[in-house]
């Protein structure tokens, strides 16, 4: 490996400071960050160890009604919680739905939402890979593509976002904390990723030395508890990334959907949302007729970047079921095959 | 034990022999506390850590690498490369014999796939080792890549697997498939695998002069000191191979391969002890794989449903520079009867690193396939699989015309099919579901696999205690041996198996063979009997010439070892122990070798296999396509099972493979550079706990006086066979989809449902 510089600030102002300066990134749990290291994919001069920092390990519950999640809580510590996953649901089961168990308990919420895509072409180092080398072109294209971007995907880049936890979070508006060298600032999730463009080296707004501090899901986003779900399918049961994911929540009034919010994971560079496939369904009643309708506008412009037309089929199914799912309400417990479409079958155990 | 300290099974009712026993493994206490030694778990004093610098192209040659920057990395010591190289005593290219395979040992810059060893940086850490080689930057005259099934002119070589004939005919197929009222014609594809053993390759190895001390894991101890010591012109008994554990080897760690060679040079290149481990991605080239095949198969079946042919070929690849052929359409040879069969096999080269032997090499592959279209040949003729199986049931082994040694296939099927509750299948497929919605789908495959055997030989001895020793140089990769022989011994011995000492796991005991072709157990297993027997029959002689034994004159009638004495056979109440019969002869141990050989008239009269039978549920998604085992039964008749606890754990194993084999394992190629895409275990996908099913093994009764003296048939890879075909099957009666090309993949499923 690379030898580095390693330096562990006591404070968010002196971690801001350290990794400002040319070279550096922030180490969390390390979960992505050591295995794109050890692969020469990531080669900083120096890591600025934040694990110590203080403060921002809890999960608060303001009077606003909302939660303020640390960066630093570890991703199963805030599945577990009760409160949260009584209030959001979907994202519980995003996250039961990661990697494996001992990811979990090791990966934080700041470092999850900073994961890089697993294309094969940005770890293989002698291919090209624009977002590993600006400018250096693009091997996905014309290679082995079959679960690449369907959306929002530009002629550089047609890597796809693998996060689980980032697609409900999406859907629920949820908003990030950014500590920088010019102080404390705000920004929706959905504006923290950004889709490649002629730039796909950067997969972030984030500028040196930001750093999450927190995560933010306001009061409204409980409103959906009673339906809201998160679907993932996978090609083994535990330990895969999605071919293609959703986040399906309403809010339902006397039977009609009041509000409806959903987003794609595994299509594009970032989670994707569509306003227009929620807001057909708002007034609506949820029947098959209108998550078609929702599914079909969630995909509008959506294409193949190689082998890949089935993600579109795939992503159109699971949006109806992600639909159907949440109109049917949330189970009583997060079942044990979280997010699968074999989370119905009995005996199986948590994975 | 003298190297291990192994605790001894929690006590166990014990009724008659050893053998049989379902012993908790001996070693298990010292691997859940992390005390059982793997090879790169020793760092012998002074020793420094080697790490390959693989190749990123899979064709051409290194036209430069930056030594100059490696070795200025802090704690580099050296960087070998094909011009600093201490030389080797013959070419590695030579094949001296058909078990040698070409390697790459820096013997020229030319690349022949991709992951080779191009250089070797050696240094005080691993860290520093790794940075050396990543700093070597090569340039390379790249070649245009070789690769698939289709990237060259097919050629049919002379021989698939070791030695088996390419083609194979019985009966005339043409006239069995124009005679038939049914005719399937179908192909199916399996991808490039990759053995994927948790433990990697591993070497660590120090000189002493002309002397080597090497830990390696290995399945083949006697196998690769021969080849070290040509390499390295070597006298055998110069070196010394430690191998008590393999973290899995499935193949891959059965002959040697160019890695752990370059890890002895660079031992010598530096003076030191070294280490070497692969990364995992590096185990995707140098180390072997199982080849890809395209299979083509073509049946034909009366109206009652009796086949009336079956043509199996096989397109497999090599690498461009050795020759190893998967023999997947062998597995037509054996399993249904028909008047006429023919199996015929081609090939293209790629720039791949060498295929080797992987867990059922030929049958795995030729499994899949000829149990897909069995069962689509089923369904054309409208009836059950399980009783088209069973009226197309071999008698005798269809290609040669031979009697089975022993066949209890037919009870497989019974006992296999009402633990399932097969009865209640729906002939048509997509006509059952569960209560959730979800499509379900019953699958049936006949697993097979031969009962092989090599040569090996122990050393038995009895000591003035009473107490016995039985050393063979036999090889532990998690199947259990160290508890299966040692009960095996016990037995020969006439001991409990607390009273043996089990010496096992390194080169310098007798040659136990490999452990490869489902055959340890039986191979080392006799040796171990007969030397056993050899022993008791030494300390006989002892005691029925002693006029002083109760046991005087008893010659003719001969004796019986139980339980550390000997008793007349005719009269069981007349004994003495082994103690006793020693210290009255003043010996302190009384020693004798056995050999464990197949019989050739037995070989050369009876086809020889364990069969199986194996019932898979599967559900699937109706709209979304992704499918999950929920139930796997599986019932395998594989001769006499020397540990039922054992036994099970392998059957298991071999089953979840077959699962895998059917929904999950690949490996992706590029197929512009021929690199390897996803070379690790978080995107080769192997089965989860969350992908493995609820499993059931039966092992059925089955009795076989010829395959060899304990009538062991051996159960390593014969769980794979027929468990991916059954989940293959199931697919399609699930879902109506018959899908050809493996794994079966979410895409080919959505778009037809």
């Amino acid at each position: 490996m690379k030898q580095f510089d390693y330096v562990r600030p006591a404070t968010i102002a002196e971690a801001v400071a350290a990794a400002a300066q040319p070279g550096s990134a922030y180490l969390a749990a390390g979960t992505n960050l050591l295995d794109l290291m050890k692969g020469g994919i990531s080669r900083p001069d120096r890591l600025v160890d934040v694990t110590r920092l203080p403060g921002l390990d809890r999960v608060e519950y303001p009077a606003d009604g909302g939660v303020r999640i640390g960066a630093l809580v570890r991703n199963a510590d805030l599945a577990h919680d009760a409160d949260f996953a009584r209030a959001y649901p979907a994202v519980a089961e995003a996250l039961l739905s990661g990697a494996s168990a001992q990811l979990r308990n090791a990966a934080t919420v700041g470092g999850n939402l900073l994961q890089r895509t697993r294309c094969a072409y940005f770890y293989d180092t002698a291919s090209r890979c624009n977002k590993r080398e600006a400018g250096s072109g693009c091997d996905a294209r014309g290679g082995e593509n079959r679960l690449h971007a369907v959306l929002g995907r530009s002629e550089g880049c047609i890597a796809t976002h693998p996060s689980d936890f980032c697609v409900p979070l999406v859907a629920l508006d949820a908003i990030v904390e950014i500590e920088g060298k010019g102080g404390r600032r705000e920004l929706p999730l959905e504006e923290l990723h950004r889709l490649p463009g002629d730039a796909p080296e950067r997969d972030s707004a984030l500028s040196p030395g930001d750093l999450i501090v927190a995560l933010r899901l306001p009061a409204a986003a409980r409103g959906f508890a009673a339906h809201a779900r998160y679907l993932k399918v996978r090609e083994r049961t535990s330990y895969a990334f999605a071919v293609v994911s959703a986040a399906a929540a309403l809010r339902l009034e006397n039977g009609k959907i009041a509000e409806a919010r959903l987003a794609l994971g595994g299509v594009a560079a970032k989670p994707w949302r569509v306003r227009a496939a929620e807001q057909v369904l708002t007034g609506a009643a949820p029947t098959a007729a209108g998550f078609l309708e929702s599914a079909q506008l969630a995909l509008s412009g959506a294409k193949p970047s190689g082998e890949n037309a089935f993600k579109i089929e795939l992503a159109r199914r699971i949006v109806v079921r992600g639909l159907t799912s949440a109109a049917a309400g949330t189970p009583e417990r997060i079942p044990a095959l979280p997010a699968s479409p074999f989370a119905s079958v009995s005996g199986a155990l948590h994975v | 034990m003298s190297e291990l300290n192994l605790t001894t099974a929690p006590a166990h009712v014990r009724h008659g022999s050893n053998i049989g026993q379902p012993l908790t493994r001996r070693d298990g206490v010292l691997k859940v506390k992390g005390q059982a030694t793997y090879a790169a778990d020793n760092h012998p004093s002074g020793m420094l850590f080697a790490v390959i610098a693989a190749s990123s192209i899979a064709r051409g040659r290194v036209t430069s690498l930056d030594v100059a920057a490696a070795k200025r990395h802090p704690g580099v010591v050296e960087v070998m490369t094909s011009s600093n190289k201490p030389p080797l005593a013959i070419d590695p290219e030579i094949k001296t014999n058909p078990f040698v395979f070409r390697m790459e040992c820096l013997q020229n810059d030319e690349v022949r796939y991709a992951n080779q060893p191009i250089a070797v940086v050696i240094a005080q850490s691993l860290e520093a080792a790794t940075e050396g080689a990543a700093l070597l930057a090569p340039r390379y005259e790249t070649l245009p890549a070789r690769v698939g099934l289709d990237a060259g002119e097919a050629y049919v070589p002379p021989v698939v697997g070791v030695g088996s004939p390419t083609v194979n005919e019985h009966g005339d197929v043409e006239a069995g498939l124009a005679s038939a009222s049914q005719q399937i014609d179908a192909t199916y594809e399996t991808p490039p695998q990759y053995h994927n053993a948790m433990e990697p390759h591993a070497i660590v190895v120090a000189w002493d002069g002309d002397r080597l001390s090497i830990d390696m894991p290995t399945q083949g101890l006697i196998l690769s000191r021969a080849r070290i010591a040509e390499l390295f012109g070597l006298p055998h008994e110069n070196i010394h191979i430690r191998s008590p554990f393999l973290g899995g080897g499935f193949g891959s760690k059965g002959l040697m391969g160019g890695p752990p060679v370059l890890g002895i040079m660079a031992a010598k290149l530096v003076g030191k002890p070294v280490k070497l481990v692969l990364r995992r991605e590096q185990m995707y080239g140098p180390v072997g794989h199982r080849a890809p095949t395209r299979q083509r198969l073509r049946l034909g079946a009366d109206g009652e449903g009796h086949l009336t042919a079956i043509d199996h070929h096989a397109r497999t690849v090599s690498s461009s520079y050795d020759d190893f052929y998967e023999p997947a359409a062998g597995a037509s040879h054996t399993l249904y009867a028909s008047p006429a069969i023919r199996t015929t096999h081609d090939a293209v080269r790629v720039d791949t690193g060498t295929p080797l032997f992987m867990r059922a090499p030929g049958e795995a592959t030729g499994s899949i396939a000829l149990e897909s279209a069995i069962d689509e040949m089923a369904f054309a003729c409208g009836m059950d699989p399980l009783a088209f199986r069973l009226k197309n049931y071999a008698e005798v082994e269809p290609i040669t015309g031979k009697p089975f040694s022993s066949k209890a296939l037919r009870a497989c099927y019974e006992q296999g099919a009402a633990r399932f509750g097969w009865s209640k299948r729906k002939l048509a497929p997509r006509d059952m579901r569960d209560e959730a919605g979800l499509l379900v789908g019953w699958g049936v495959g006949t697993a097979t696999f031969p009962a092989m055997m090599f040569q090996a030989e122990a050393r038995a001895a009895i000591r003035s205690d009473g107490s016995g020793v039985m050393e063979i140089g036999a090889h532990d990769m998690g199947q259990g041996a160290w508890t299966a022989f040692a009960q095996i011994a016990a037995d020969g011995l006439g001991l409990d198996v607390d009273r043996v000492e089990f010496r096992s796991g390194h080169s310098g005991l007798p040659d136990a063979g490999i452990a490869g072709g489902s055959a340890h157990t039986a191979t080392a297993g006799a040796a171990i009997h007969n030397a056993g027997a050899a022993v008791i029959a030494k300390l006989a002689d002892l005691a029925t010439r002693d006029q002083r034994s109760p046991l005087f004159g008893a010659g003719n009638t001969g004796v019986v070892a139980r339980d550390g004495k000997l008793f007349r056979r005719d009269d069981e109440s007349r004994g003495e122990s082994y103690a006793d019969i020693l210290a009255r002869a003043g010996l302190a141990e009384v020693e004798a070798r056995g050999m464990g050989t197949p019989n050739p008239t037995a070989q050369a009269d009876y086809a020889m296999h364990a069969h199986g039978a194996v019932f898979a549920e599967v559900k699937v998604d109706p709209e979304l396509g992704q499918v999950r085992v929920t139930r796997m039964v599986g019932a395998f008749a594989a001769g006499r099972i020397v540990n039922p606890h054992l036994v099970k754990s392998q059957l298991f194993g071999g089953m979840i493979w077959g699962a895998s084999f059917a929904l999950h394992e690949e490996a992706i190629t590029d197929r512009r550079t021929g690199r390897i895409m996803n070379a690790n275990l978080g995107e080769y996908h192997i089965p989860v706990n969350a992908d493995v099913p609820s499993l059931d093994v039966l092992t059925v009764e089955e009795h076989d006086p010829h395959v060899n003296a304990l009538g062991i048939k051996g159960v390593g890879e014969i769980g794979i066979t027929g468990s991916a075909g059954a989940v293959a099957n199931a697919v399609w009666h699930a879902t109506g989809v018959r899908v050809r090309r493996f794994p079966i993949r979410i895409e080919e499923l959505l778009m037809e449902l």
